[in-house]
């Protein structure tokens, strides 16, 4: 590593102690800041030497990202950004704070795919899934994938692990070859994970024609795209590898839609070797992801939270909660997106019967969306009232992103 | 209205839906339900013909491809034209709201609109994201409007159309005025579940369609407190 690199990398490293130390955060995004502010290609000299699986999409890229380093964590060492930290300062303070590993598996921000492709060269690259998240300040969808197509072509030989099942994902790893100009597509190997959200693949990203579907599978009306074979494939409670042999997954995260990541995490372990039967128990022992599905016993509640930041999100939340009270809250704080429009993409009818709680800074944007919905529910102003409110037992908490950061917090950063 | 039911027709979800959309039906729906309406809603998809007898359609927000194909399989449809002459309600939100006019811009390209209003869209100079607020035309009887606005396009105003709003906050059609309405055709930058925030807009839409001059108060307690609280936020990030 160049001198100014080995300065910067120490220097990151520093700065992210002090921030976790000052309690002004767990220090994984600072550190990166500073050390790109020394060396802008900082992170392409930390990434020289590991092979690096990086880890892209709307939905599930934190949860998919541990699940990851944990099968890949077979071969040994794995740096990774486990804290939710996915853009470029976020990747390079990881690999500065994990010092020389062989290996890396890194979540991105699907705005930044391109610009960490192109500094990490990555051995291999899972797209998740496209939708709608954030439109007040984020890519709309068909742009998001015209740009993960882009990006794609300029790495023709990195591996790509894909989802089937959604239109916006496949048409991206699919550009066409074009052999006068030297571009040929990358090799994909594609996994289904099943998809309860489709309300944006409706119109083909190829022609403008409409997508059908039938079952598990869909195809355009007006030209070639179509669901590509799976490879790998969610089939009970387990996942079916390329040679048709079967594993039992046995997680400690709930959902189907955790089933779907475990999946891809087997074949993202696959491309660097790892045997599925050797990374599945190892699956297992994850419990939770920066806080996400984590329970805490709090006067006689069990609280569990769940994070839920965009329709898709929230459907599959309300799969993975039990028939339980539950609180809902909702910001509109940067993070979070300004804009509460997507509430009304959320169907929250599978939450009636339940108890149901609302609080947050736009805890009544939420209101009129459930009296719309006719789902019956009570407004606190606090965390604690909730608790309060609520019976002994379980208590299930769906929250987007900052709101999930607040309850967090008053449950002491529980990971 | 027709003689069953109040019939709603959501235009092209397939194409024109990006910002909770479905919200507008919705609460149409609702709010005439809870009137003792029978009410019917219709999803009618960009590849299936538009019915021409129903009393309310929306028409959504969208991406710029979606929003020209909408356009054109509506001119070529025809069912919303033959619809509003026999009189019935049309509400546009966003792109919709853009693709009643004249004329539109989409991808860079200057594309033809329904001609349903008298007004036309171009670009601005930048995008406007945010609050947007506005004293509704006072003929209308609706109190203020409040509203999210995410959207590039700047729409200018012919003589046949009445602006919908004087802004007070964001930018709406050019900063100074914010959608249109002409008879019982209404149109609003006001994105995605605009009636949300506004029930009594919702109201309108169903006294126009029914012809009802009043229609039974509901309680409005949530969305009035939504309301007041945007209030706030809106004034707050002014002082």
């Amino acid at each position: 590593m160049p001198l100014r690199a080995k300065v910067a990398s120490s220097v990151s490293r520093t700065a992210a102690a002090l921030s976790r130390a000052a309690g002004r955060g767990d220090g994984s995004v600072i550190g990166g800041w500073i050390g790109l502010k020394i060396d802008p290609d900082l992170l392409a000299h930390l990434s020289a030497g590991r092979a690096i699986a990086l880890v892209s999409g709307t939905n599930g890229k934190t949860t998919t990202t541990r699940l990851t380093t944990a099968a890949v964590g077979v071969l040994g060492r794995v740096a990774t950004n486990s804290f939710g930290a996915n853009m470029p300062t976020g990747h390079t303070s990881a690999l500065a704070k994990a010092g020389s590993t062989p290996y890396a598996v890194l979540e991105v921000d699907e705005h930044y795919l391109a610009q960490v492709l192109e500094a990490t060269e990555p051995h291999v690259v899972a797209l998740l899934n496209l939708s709608r998240d954030q439109l007040d300040r984020a890519k709309e969808v068909a742009m998001m994938a015209q740009l993960w197509r882009a990006a794609l072509v300029n790495h023709p030989d990195v591996r790509v692990i894909a989802n089937a099942d959604d239109p916006m994902v496949v048409w991206a790893a699919t550009p066409p070859a074009d052999p006068a100009r030297g571009i040929r597509p990358p090799h994909v190997t594609w996994f289904s994970a099943g998809q309860r959200w489709h309300d944006d693949s409706w119109v083909c990203p190829e022609c403008g024609h409409t997508i059908q579907r039938s079952g598990d599978q869909w195809w355009c009306s007006g030209c070639p795209l179509r669901r590509p074979q799976p490879q790998w494939a969610v089939e009970d409670d387990g996942v079916l590898d390329p040679t048709g042999a079967w594993h039992k997954v046995m997680l400690q995260l709930p959902g189907k839609v955790n089933l779907g990541n475990a999946a891809t995490a087997l074949a993202v372990a696959a491309e660097f070797g790892v045997r599925p039967v050797d990374a599945v128990s190892r699956l297992g022992a994850v419990t939770s992801v920066a806080g996400r599905y984590a329970q805490v016993e709090r006067d006689g509640r069990n609280i569990r939270l769940l994070l839920a930041k965009n329709p898709a999100s929230w459907l599959e939340a309300f799969d993975m909660a039990d028939v339980a009270p539950t609180l809902l809250s909702i910001n509109a704080r940067d993070p979070d997106g300004l804009d509460t429009s997507w509430l009304f993409d959320v169907d929250f009818a599978p939450l009636r019967g339940r108890q149901v709680l609302i609080t947050g800074d736009r805890a009544y944007d939420l209101a009129v969306r459930l009296e719309v919905n006719g789902v019956p529910f009570q407004h606190v102003r606090a965390f604690g009232e909730a608790v309060r409110a609520v019976p002994p037992g379980r208590l299930e908490v769906i929250a987007n992103y900052t709101a999930f950061q607040d309850i967090r917090a008053e449950l002491d950063r529980v990971n | 209205m027709s003689t069953e039911s109040l019939r709603i027709v959501w235009i092209y979800p397939d194409l024109l839906s990006t910002y909770g959309d479905r919200g507008n039906m919705l609460i149409l729906a609702r709010r005439a339900q809870q009137r003792g309406m029978p009410v019917e809603v219709l999803e009618v998809r960009s590849d299936q013909r538009l019915p021409a007898t129903a009393d309310i359609y929306l028409i959504g927000g969208g991406e710029d491809g979606p929003q020209a194909l909408g356009a054109q399989r509506l001119r070529a449809d025809g069912g919303l034209h033959r619809a509003v002459a026999q009189g019935s309600v049309v509400f546009g939100v966003c792109a919709g709201y853009q693709l009643l006019g004249t004329s539109f811009f989409a991808k860079g390209v200057q594309c033809a609109g329904l001609e349903l209003l008298d007004l036309s869209s171009d670009r601005g100079p930048s995008r406007a994201v945010g609050e947007l607020a506005g004293d509704v035309d006072p003929r209308l009887g609706v109190p203020a409007l409040t509203g999210f606005e995410n959207h590039g396009g700047r729409t200018h105003l012919g003589p046949g159309v009445s602006p919908l709003a004087r802004v007070t906050a964001g930018v709406g059609n050019d900063g100074a005025t914010e959608g249109a309405w002409r008879g019982k055709l209404l149109g609003t930058y006001s994105h995605g579940p605009a009636l949300a925030r506004n029930p009594a807009l919702a109201d309108l839409l169903l006294r126009w369609a029914t012809g009802a001059h009043q229609l039974p108060p509901l309680d409005d307690t949530w969305a009035e407190r939504l309301r007041a609280e945007r209030r706030t936020a809106v004034a707050a990030a002014r002082a």
